[in-house]
């Protein structure tokens, strides 16, 4: 079965998900292409798009048609050589059109399972739950006789321990998109030991039709992504918990959230990007994380004492934020949740104290100014020796911060999770948006 | 040709900001000003001018695609909407794509040679920034033959225009080609930033020759041009008097605000044909000819022109079809600087299409407005000193790729 026959007949489990529904929309547009290649002509394609509910599946084929149409929109040029042949399309606007009508014809909803039981390739993006994986797994490979081939995107669970309780025979990868799949150009591979090597090949040439950018990882629990991420929230909450004696429990997570988004350069403070994830899929993750890596404290009681109290994050179905440890208006940050005192506090009457007690900022640029400038690696060479010149305590804490993420990116390469420092540096920047790798040595 | 049979002046120029995106308060998800506001606001703004509508005998008004951009038409009886005292007098709306506006100063030019009107109010409009430009390229590709589409570019004018510009490196040299489109985009900016109702009036860009230089992508636009090569979408209206002497009279204007019609030349070509050559506007060559010698000068006795620059290619070659330089030779005219406003030939003095803005139908008239304000010491901080041995003012506007043409021959009244 080659590349094209593959890619005749997939299911997408857990469409209408975040991830899901990004992972149909590229998947729906490469096979869309192939079948429109003169090659493809008279060649059945479908994607079974699979979900728990009805309201859901309508939910994605909405975003679908949004996205197929901004997509359209920007590769009309090419399109109008597709179409060619036919007379009828004259305009964009026709030729635009006729494509999301073609997209779109080869989605197949559906609320059963049994929908895989045709497909070549299943991409699996449900909840991130070992057993559930396993028997959806087990149930699609026992009564699909096209010995299917599994893509998860698992973002912590071993690939090699869904292969072998599900009894997939090497034919499951992790392919891990990052949120938003469309839109982030980063995709961890992880292989198992045992997965096929044309799993593997046909993979790699999936990933480069979609213009991904493929970072290969071991099989380890949490990958690089996560690996870093889950850790780089443990030191953080930590450093709250000791801070809150001195500060206070609000002023403390304002002050590492500014640390890690003003000081370090990142697009987004460490507690943002924990309600921008999730706080349950954050402790999720890490539960999953620590039941195979015993050895190793990942454990967080912050995360799990505001999910007792029901503070999630998380985001709308429009991809606006909900409130989490932080409370947004218009996208901003405006308050800060008290555990204490069951309510958010308004960032304003604390800011200015806090700042203040972290003493001034070595000037900088905000990382919006940064991450694209082509001079990025003097600019923050010359900010992060001021940093570590410095002596205001939002320095030295910087310095910490940085240090700590440096330790954690070293660590997943001696650990063996990732193959090289460059590979985590990759993982951060493309699928992270930071403006530097963590492994660097500005501070030496 | 003939000589006039009177005298032709021009007054009372007004233009709208021509909107879109550069302009600060420009927010394309945000309701804006529709069609009939900005007729309204030109319209009013001349009326102010001449003494009220009371003045006005006939009204002209140049759109090119309202039918498809805000799904509009019969824009003649927009007038009435402009000023109560319009209801009843003639009105009638022309087009010619990008020509629009100087079909519409013809319109009035010939009703003050037909003796039917001393005063004609003549006002050029588009709004385009209704539909996102990849669907309005489909709306102005109206301006070549409907037969062409199929086999056109996504982007169907700056198709044509690639074209033009690929004829040309291959002919001429691709690296001082692409210098001189560089230098002319510089130019516009520059110009745009002296007119506060330009589209550019508020671009900041430190070094635009370089960031002018990006390559052309033909993946994801055309082959031989960059964004920078092309004018903008834009929203705008322009708006001026065409009137006689007795026309001046009547509206209280001194002779020496006005600009006079010495001469012009308006001509088409076959749409359903390709050009003869791709290096060469022979259509606009032909009018500018047609037009200096009914004015009776030549092109050294000009001072500065307003001309089409669509695109920076139509600038290159416009500068040669008006003679200013031989064939192949447009490129290094620009290069030397002749065409800069401290140059031997000022063009284009708030901007052209590519700084001040192309608002499709208000083009033409827009033309005729900065002449007017050059000749007669109102362009403001745009204001160029004209050299006395060379008095005169031209324009050229063109609609479609070279076919339908308008040049006209200023002095100042």
């Amino acid at each position: 079965m080659n590349y094209e026959e593959r890619m005749q007949n997939v299911a997408v489990l857990g469409a209408a998900g975040k991830m899901g529904s990004g992972i149909l929309l590229l998947t729906a547009l490469e096979m869309a292409d192939l079948s429109l290649k003169p090659e493809g002509k008279g060649k059945k394609y479908v994607i079974n798009a699979i979900d728990v509910s009805d309201e859901a599946l309508q939910g994605l084929m909405k975003y679908l048609r949004a996205q197929v149409l901004k997509a359209a929109e920007k590769k009309i040029v090419a399109l109008r050589s597709v179409y060619k042949d036919h007379p009828a399309l004259i305009e964009n606007a026709d030729i635009i059109d006729q494509y999301v009508h073609d997209v779109i014809g080869l989605v197949m909803p559906s609320t059963h399972l049994a929908s895989a039981l045709g497909s070549n390739l299943v991409f699996e993006a449900i909840k991130e739950d070992p057993e559930l994986k396993v028997k959806i797994f087990s149930y699609i490979n026992e009564n699909n006789k096209n010995q299917p081939w599994f893509f998860t995107n698992t973002s912590s669970i071993p690939i090699g321990e869904l292969d072998e309780k599900a009894k997939l025979g090497g034919r499951i990868i992790g392919f891990h998109f990052y949120n938003p799949p469309a839109v982030q150009k980063l995709v961890e591979l992880i292989p198992s030991k045992n997965t096929l090597k044309e799993v593997s090949e046909f993979a790699q040439a999936y990933a480069k039709n979609l213009r991904k950018v493929l970072v290969p990882s071991n099989d380890v629990a949490g990958f690089i992504g996560n690996g870093h991420f889950m850790r780089d929230i443990l030191y953080a909450t930590g450093e709250v918990e000791k801070l809150q004696k001195e500060f206070g429990f609000v002023e403390s997570v304002y002050a590492m959230n500014r640390i890690s988004q003003d000081y370090l350069i990142r697009p987004m403070g460490i507690f943002q990007l924990i309600d921008y994830v999730g706080i349950d899929v954050c402790s999720y993750i890490l539960s999953v994380m620590q039941s195979y890596m015993k050895q190793e404290p990942l454990h967080c009681p912050l995360l799990d004492q505001l999910l007792a109290l029901g503070v999630k994050g998380g985001q709308f179905s429009d991809g606006s934020q909900k409130d989490g440890i932080l409370k947004y208006e218009k996208g901003k940050v405006v308050g800060i949740y008290d555990p204490g005192k069951k309510a958010y506090r308004v960032i304003e009457e604390f800011k200015a104290k806090v700042d203040e007690k972290l003493g001034a900022m070595p000037a900088v640029q905000p990382w919006k100014s940064i991450v694209g400038n082509p001079g990025k690696e003097d600019i923050l060479k010359a900010y992060f020796k001021e940093i570590g010149d410095a002596k205001s305590p939002g320095a030295v804490m910087t310095k910490a911060y940085a240090l700590k993420s440096r330790e954690i990116g070293v660590g997943l390469v001696s650990s063996g999770v990732a193959f090289s420092e460059k590979d985590v540096n990759t993982v951060l920047l493309t699928g992270f948006f930071h403006a530097y790798g963590p492994v660097n040595d500005y501070l030496n | 040709m003939k000589k006039l049979r009177r005298k032709v002046y021009m007054v009372a120029g007004y233009n709208t900001v021509s909107m879109g995106t550069g302009r600060k308060e420009f927010n394309p998800k945000k309701e804006r000003p529709g069609l009939e506001e900005y007729i309204r606001e030109a319209g009013q703004g001349t009326l102010k001018m001449i003494g009220g509508a009371q003045n006005v005998d006939e009204c002209a008004i140049g759109n090119f695609m309202g039918s498809r951009f805000n799904k509009q038409a019969n824009m003649a009886a927009f007038f009435p909407f402009i000023d109560e005292g319009l209801r009843g007098k003639p009105a009638i709306r022309v087009e010619g794509a990008c020509a629009t506006g100087a079909l519409a100063l013809m319109t009035g030019i010939k009703s003050i040679l037909a003796e039917t009107a001393e005063v004609v109010l003549v006002i050029g409009v588009e709004v385009q920034n209704t539909v996102k430009a990849i669907y309005g390229a489909d709306i102005l590709a109206g301006a070549g033959w409907y037969k062409d589409r199929k086999e056109g570019h996504a982007y169907f004018f700056p198709g044509q225009f690639s074209d033009r510009a690929g004829a040309y490196y291959e002919k001429y040299g691709r690296e001082k080609t692409r210098r001189a489109f560089a230098r002319w985009y510089r130019n516009a900016i520059e110009n745009a930033r002296l007119c506060p109702t330009a589209q550019e009036y508020h671009n900041s860009t430190k070094d635009l020759e370089a960031v002018a230089m990006m390559e052309p992508n033909g993946r994801s636009f055309v082959d031989h041009l960059n964004v920078f090569d092309c004018s903008k979408v834009s929203d705008g209206a322009s708006s001026i008097a065409v009137v006689s002497e007795e026309g001046l009279k009547r509206t209280g204007i001194p002779k020496d605000q006005a600009i006079e019609v010495i001469g012009f030349g308006q001509v088409a070509e076959d749409l359903t044909k390709k050009p003869i050559e791709q290096t060469e506007l022979s259509t606009s060559k032909l009018a500018v000819k047609k037009a200096l010698e009914s004015a009776g000068i030549t092109i050294d006795q000009v001072g500065t022109a307003e001309i089409h620059d669509c695109f920076t290619i139509a600038g290159v070659l416009a500068v040669e079809a008006m003679g200013l330089a031989e064939p192949g030779k447009g490129a290094d005219y620009i290069l030397e600087g002749n065409t800069a406003r401290d140059g031997k030939f000022p063009i284009n003095t708030t901007g052209g299409l590519i700084g001040w803005g192309h608002p499709t139908g208000a083009t033409g008239v827009h033309q005729a407005v900065t002449i007017l304000e050059q000749l007669t010491g109102k362009a403001g901080d745009a204001q160029i000193k004209l050299p006395a041995d060379r008095p005169y003012g031209l324009t050229v506007n063109m609609g479609g790729n070279d076919k339908t043409l308008v040049s006209v021959v200023y002095h100042r009244g």
